[in-house]
C-alpha cells in the first residue's frame, strides 16, 4: 500500500515536471501551487489527485463526438437523394413551389418529358412520344415510375446560376429545374415499339461495353400524359397488369435461353469434354418416370455438343443437365445473379432457380432447359448475355446519363461502372462460339448473312401445360467478333422463338448498324 | 438584389460560425484569460455577424420588421450579459459567456422563425434566468445538506410523478398559475449538489453504496414518468462522479455494466423503450407510427446539405416537437450541416473548458460539481444531436440553450454561472496564492520567481 502511495507521489511529481516545461516553454504564468487555507476551496488531496480520471472523461466524449460528426457528414454525403425521394418527405413539395419539374431528353436530345403551362397557366407534364416511353420514362403525377422517380431528385432541383434565380425571383415565376439527360435512343426504341407490336411483353437494348440503355419497351402501354384519367382503370385491370415493367419485373420461364448457362456449367466442369460429346435424339429423353420432348416433338438425330446448343436439343440438354454437379451449378448460379439482388437501380424482381441435390430427376432435367420452377426477368438475362458479350465482364445498366442545368452545364454526369466478372473470359468465348453457331446453323437462322454477324440464343418457354403456347424468347449481340450491342426480347405466347423474336431483333440490330 | 443577398448570405453565415467555433478552441492554446482577449475579441464580432446575417434574412424573406426589432432586443440582451458578467463578475470565463450567448442566439433565431410569439416568451425567460443564475452563481453553497438536498429532489420528482400532466406519454411537468415547470431539469441542480456533498470526504464503499441508493431512487422514479432521457443523464452523471471521486476503475466498469443491464432490462419491461429503439433500427417500416419524428428529423438533415436551405427556405414544423427535441435537425435543415456541426463542436469547447476548470480546482466538492455540470451537460447533448440524426435511439431531451424551454434553459444558464462563481473564486484562490511566494508549495525557488514575474506581467496588463 505504502509503495503504491509512493509511486503516485512520484507519478503526480512527474506530471508536474512535464507540465511546468511546458509552461516554460510557452512562455505562459504558471498556475500558483497549493491553496491551502483559502476560504471555501481548501483542498484535500494534491492538485493532480485525479487529472488522469477528467482527461479519460474529455478523451472519451471527444472520441464519441467525432464519431457523431463523422456519422452526420457521411449521412448528408450520401443520402440526400434517398432522401429527398421519400415520398413522406414535404420538401419535395416545397422544391416544386420554387422551381418547376426540369425536362427528360434522349441521348441525342429529343425531348421525352417536360413541364408546360396550359393557357389558364396551370403546369402540367407532356410526354411528346406518348405511350413509346411510357414505362422507362414513366410518369410523375400518380406516385412516381422509371427516369421520372429515378431523377426525381434532379429534376425538381435547379442549377441554374445566381443571375436566372434572381431575374426569376423579380419576374415573380418559378425556376427551370434540371435537365436529366438519359441514354435512350428514340429510333431504336420506335422500332423495338413497333416490332413487338400488338404482342405482349419486352424488349430491352443495351450498348455492351457501357451497360448504357438503348430501348426499354413493355407491352402493353398506356399514355403517360393521360395517366390521371386513366389511372384507376390500370391499377383495377389484373389480368394485363399495364403498369407492370414487363423487361425488369416480368418473371417468365426462360426455357432454352438458359442452355447458356447449362452449357456455361458443363464447360466449367470439364472445358475439354464438350469436344467428344455426342447423343442421339429421337425427340424425347426418358429417365425412369420423367420424360423431356423436344420443341414440337423434333427428333435431332446424332448431334454434338454445339449441334445440341444451336439446334436447341432439349432431350440433349437434359442428358447433359443429369450428369452436372449440382453443387457446382449453384455456385455457377448464383454467380451470374440467379436469386440474387442485381446492381440495377430500376425497380425489378429477382430471377428464381431451384438447383440443389435434393431436386428430383425430373426437376434436375427440366431446369437444365430452363422449364420447371426457374423464373428470369428480360433484363437479368440481357446482363448474363451482356457479360457473355463484354468478354465475361458485366457493366452496371444505366439509363441516367447526365444532368444539366437550363443553360446546358453539365451538373452530374454518370460514367459506366463494371459490376465484376461473371464468367472468364475463355468461358465467355465459348458462349460466343455457341451463340455464333445457333445463327450460323440453329434456330436463330434468320439471322444469317447480314452486313454484320450475330450471336445469340432462341427460347421457345413454355408456360403451361397445353401444348404450344409459349413465349418467344431471343437474347444476343452483333457483332459477334466484336460486340456493341445485346439485344433481349419476349414476345408473350407468340409461339417459337426463332420464328417470333428473331426476326424483330434482326430489326432492331439493323436500325443499330445503319444509324452508326 | 434579396435574392443574392439570401443566397450568399447562407455561405457567409456558414463561415462566420466556422472561425467563431475555431476561435472556440484556439483559446485553449493560451492558459489565461487575459492572454485569450483579442480571440474572445474576435468571437464577439463573429457572433454579431453572425446572428445580424440570421435575423436579416428573416427580415427579408418574410418582410417582417419584426425580426429587426427582435435582433435589437436579442443584441441588447448579449451586451448585458457580457457586461453585467464582465464589470460585476470581474474574471468571469468569456469562453463559456460567449459559447452560452452564441446557442442562444442561434435558439432565438430558430424558435422566432418558428413561432414569433414564443421566441418572446423565450427571451423574457432567458432574461429572469439571467438574473437568476447571476445570484445563484455568487452564492457559497453548503456542503453539509446533503441529505437535504437529496430530499429535495426526490420530493419534486416525486410530486411530478403524481401530480404531473401527461404529455406524449411521459409525466414531466406541471402548471402552476400559467407557467409551465419541468422539475426534472432543477432536480438536476439539487441532484449533483447531492453527489458532491455526499462523496466529497468520504468514497468508502458504504458511503458509495448509500449514494447509489439515492441516486437509484431518483433514477427510478423518472424511468417510471418514462422521462429516460433524463434517467439516462441522471445514471450516467452519478456513474462519472463516482469515478472521479473514488478514482477506482472498478466503479467504472460496474456502473456500465449496470447501466446495460438495466438498458435491457427497460427494452423488455417498457414498450415505449421498445419503440423507441424500432424507430432507430428502422424508421422507414415504421415511418406511420414509431418512426415518424426521426424519419422527418432525417429528411431535414439531409435536405438542408452542408450549407442549408436557408433561413425560412425549410420545413422544420414537419417534425413533431421540433423546436424543444429536434432543435438540432431545423438547425441543420436551414443553416446547414456545416453550422449544425460548429453548433456541436461550440458544445465541445464548452465542455473541454468545463473540464479545464475542473483540472484546476483543489476543492473536491467544488470540483466534482464543475465536473458533474460538465459531462450533463455534454452527455445531453449527445443525446439530442445523436437521437435526432439516428446515431442513438432518440430519448427526447433539449439541446442546452438552443431548445425552446424555460425549465431547461434556466436550468443551464444556472449551471453555466455556477461554473463561473466556482472559475472567479478559484483564480481569486490561485492569485492569492501566488503573491507570497513563502505560500507556493515546494517549488524550486527559480519557479517560485518565475511566478511572481509573470503574475507582476499579468497585473500590469490588466492595469493597462
Amino acid at each position: 500500500m505504502a509503495r503504491r502511495e509512493q509511486e503516485r507521489m512520484g507519478e503526480k511529481r512527474t506530471g508536474e515536471k512535464r507540465a511546468e516545461q511546458k509552461r516554460m516553454e510557452q512562455q505562459k504564468k504558471a498556475v500558483g501551487a497549493g491553496p491551502k487555507g483559502v476560504k471555501g476551496l481548501s483542498t484535500s488531496r494534491g492538485r493532480y489527485g485525479n487529472r488522469r480520471e477528467i482527461f479519460l472523461t474529455t478523451g472519451v466524449f471527444l472520441a464519441l463526438f467525432l464519431a457523431v460528426i463523422v456519422y452526420l457528414g457521411h449521412f448528408v454525403a450520401t443520402s440526400e437523394q434517398e432522401m429527398m425521394n421519400n415520398s413522406y418527405n414535404p420538401r419535395q413539395q416545397i422544391l416544386l413551389s420554387r422551381n418547376y419539374r426540369g425536362r427528360i431528353l434522349s441521348r441525342d436530345g429529343e425531348v421525352l418529358a417536360e413541364t408546360v403551362q396550359d393557357a389558364s397557366q396551370k403546369e402540367y407534364r407532356n410526354y411528346p412520344y406518348g405511350s413509346l416511353f411510357s414505362h422507362v420514362v414513366g410518369y410523375s403525377t400518380q406516385g412516381r415510375m422509371g427516369v421520372e422517380a429515378l431523377a426525381n431528385y434532379y429534376l425538381i432541383n435547379t442549377n441554374t446560376s445566381l443571375s436566372n434565380k434572381v431575374a426569376n425571383d423579380m419576374a415573380g415565376v418559378k425556376n427551370p429545374g434540371d435537365d436529366v439527360y438519359t441514354t435512350l435512343d428514340v429510333q431504336i426504341q420506335k422500332v423495338a415499339d413497333e416490332q413487338l407490336s400488338l404482342y405482349r411483353g419486352a424488349i430491352i437494348v443495351t450498348e455492351v461495353s457501357t451497360g448504357k440503355i438503348l430501348a426499354l419497351v413493355s407491352h402493353p402501354d398506356f399514355d403517360p400524359n393521360r395517366i390521371e384519367e386513366i389511372w384507376d382503370g390500370l391499377v383495377e385491370d389484373k389480368e394485363s397488369s399495364v403498369l407492370l415493367n414487363r423487361a425488369t419485373q416480368g418473371l417468365y420461364p426462360p426455357g432454352s435461353t438458359f442452355k447458356i448457362v447449362t452449357a456455361l456449367e458443363y464447360y466449367r466442369e470439364d472445358p475439354a469434354a464438350y469436344q467428344s460429346y455426342s447423343f442421339q435424339c429421337g425427340g424425347h429423353y426418358t429417365v425412369g418416370d420423367s420424360r423431356i420432348n423436344c420443341y414440337h416433338g423434333a427428333s435431332h438425330g446424332s448431334v454434338n455438343f454445339t449441334s445440341s446448343f444451336a439446334k436447341s436439343c432439349n432431350s440433349s440438354f437434359a442428358n447433359i443437365g443429369m450428369g452436372l454437379d449440382r453443387n457446382a451449378f449453384a455456385e455457377t448460379l448464383k454467380g451470374l445473379l440467379f436469386n440474387e439482388e442485381l446492381p440495377l437501380t430500376l425497380p425489378y424482381l429477382r430471377s428464381s432457380v431451384a438447383m440443389s441435390e435434393s431436386l428430383s430427376t425430373d426437376e434436375m432435367m427440366q431446369t437444365s432447359i430452363g422449364q420447371g420452377k426457374t423464373q428470369i426477368t428480360p433484363m437479368h438475362l440481357n446482363m448474363i448475355t451482356c457479360a457473355i458479350a463484354n468478354h465475361g465482364t458485366l457493366m452496371k445498366p444505366y439509363v441516367i446519363d447526365s444532368v444539366k442545368n437550363d443553360e446546358g452545364d453539365i451538373v452530374k454526369s454518370f460514367q459506366p461502372e463494371a459490376y465484376g466478372r461473371l464468367m472468364s473470359e475463355e468461358e465467355a468465348a465459348f458462349l460466343t462460339e455457341l451463340m455464333t453457331a445457333v445463327v450460323e446453323q440453329g434456330t436463330a437462322s434468320k439471322l444469317r448473312g447480314q452486313s454484320y454477324t450475330a450471336a445469340g440464343k432462341t427460347g421457345s418457354a413454355e408456360y403451361n401445360n397445353v401444348k404450344g403456347d409459349s413465349h418467344a424468347w431471343f437474347t444476343g449481340f452483333a457483332p459477334a467478333q466484336d460486340p456493341e450491342v445485346c439485344v433481349t426480347i419476349i414476345v408473350e405466347g407468340a409461339g417459337s422463338g426463332g420464328d417470333y423474336a428473331v426476326p424483330i431483333a434482326k430489326r432492331i440490330f439493323d436500325t443499330y448498324f445503319s444509324e452508326k | 438584389m434579396q435574392e443574392y443577398f439570401i443566397e450568399l448570405s447562407k455561405y457567409f453565415i456558414t463561415f462566420f460560425m466556422v472561425l467563431y467555433t475555431a476561435a472556440g478552441f484556439y483559446v485553449f492554446r493560451y492558459r489565461e484569460e487575459s492572454a485569450r482577449r483579442t480571440v474572445y475579441l474576435v468571437q464577439s464580432g463573429m457572433m454579431f455577424a453572425v446572428q445580424a446575417l440570421c435575423f436579416l434574412t428573416l427580415a427579408l424573406d418574410s418582410g417582417d420588421i419584426q425580426y429587426l426589432f427582435f435582433f435589437a432586443f436579442v443584441q441588447i440582451f448579449m451586451f448585458a450579459a457580457v457586461m453585467m458578467v464582465t464589470l460585476i463578475y470581474e474574471r468571469a470565463n468569456r469562453l463559456l459567456l460567449n459559447n452560452m450567448c452564441m446557442l442562444l442566439g442561434v435558439g432565438f433565431c430558430m424558435i422566432s422563425r418558428m413561432s414569433f410569439q414564443r421566441a418572446i416568451r423565450q427571451y423574457v425567460i432567458v432574461l429572469v434566468s439571467l438574473t437568476i443564475s447571476y445570484l445563484i452563481g455568487r452564492i457559497r453553497f453548503f456542503k453539509k445538506l446533503t441529505w437535504a438536498y437529496a430530499a429535495a429532489g426526490i420530493v419534486l420528482l416525486s410530486i411530478v410523478l403524481i401530480l404531473g400532466e401527461v404529455s406524449r406519454g411521459s409525466k414531466i411537468s406541471f402548471t402552476v398559475g400559467g407557467v409551465t415547470f419541468q422539475p426534472s431539469e432543477f432536480v438536476k441542480i439539487l441532484f449533483l449538489f447531492f453527489l458532491a456533498a455526499a462523496l466529497w470526504e468520504d468514497v468508502s464503499l458504504g458511503r458509495i453504496a448509500l449514494t447509489a441508493l439515492i441516486a437509484g431512487i431518483h433514477v427510478v422514479i423518472l424511468v417510471v414518468s418514462k422521462d429516460l432521457g433524463s434517467a439516462l443523464i441522471f445514471f450516467s452523471c452519478f456513474v462519472l462522479v463516482v469515478f472521479i471521486a473514488s478514482r477506482n476503475y472498478l466503479y467504472l466498469l460496474g456502473g456500465l455494466c449496470g447501466g446495460s443491464a438495466a438498458a435491457v432490462a427497460a427494452y423488455f419491461l417498457f414498450s415505449h423503450v421498445q419503440n423507441r429503439v424500432l424507430a432507430w433500427r428502422d424508421p422507414w417500416t415504421y415511418i406511420d407510427k414509431q418512426g415518424y419524428q426521426i424519419a422527418h428529423s432525417l429528411f431535414a438533415v439531409s435536405g438542408g446539405g452542408w450549407f442549408g436551405m436557408g433561413l425560412l427556405r425549410g420545413d422544420p414544423s414537419a417534425i413533431p416537437l421540433v423546436e424543444a427535441d429536434f432543435i438540432f435537425s431545423s438547425v441543420c435543415e436551414e443553416l446547414g450541416v456545416i453550422f449544425g456541426i460548429c453548433v456541436i463542436l461550440v458544445c465541445v469547447s464548452s465542455f473541454v473548458m468545463i473540464m479545464e476548470i475542473a483540472l484546476r480546482i483543489h476543492d473536491r466538492f467544488y470540483q466534482m460539481i464543475v465536473y458533474g455540470i460538465g459531462v450533463m451537460y455534454i452527455f445531453q447533448i449527445f443525446l439530442t444531436v445523436g437521437g435526432g440524426i439516428k446515431f442513438i435511439p432518440m430519448t427526447g431531451v433539449t439541446l442546452p440553450f438552443v431548445s425552446y424551454g424555460g425549465s431547461s434553459c434556466m436550468t443551464s444558464m444556472i449551471m453555466f454561472f455556477i461554473i463561473q462563481g466556482i472559475y472567479i473564486r478559484l483564480q481569486q484562490a490561485e492569485g492569492r496564492a501566488q503573491r507570497p511566494p513563502s505560500r507556493a508549495r515546494k517549488d524550486p525557488p527559480s519557479g517560485a520567481k518565475r511566478t511572481v514575474k509573470t503574475n507582476a506581467r499579468e497585473d500590469r496588463r490588466e492595469n493597462g
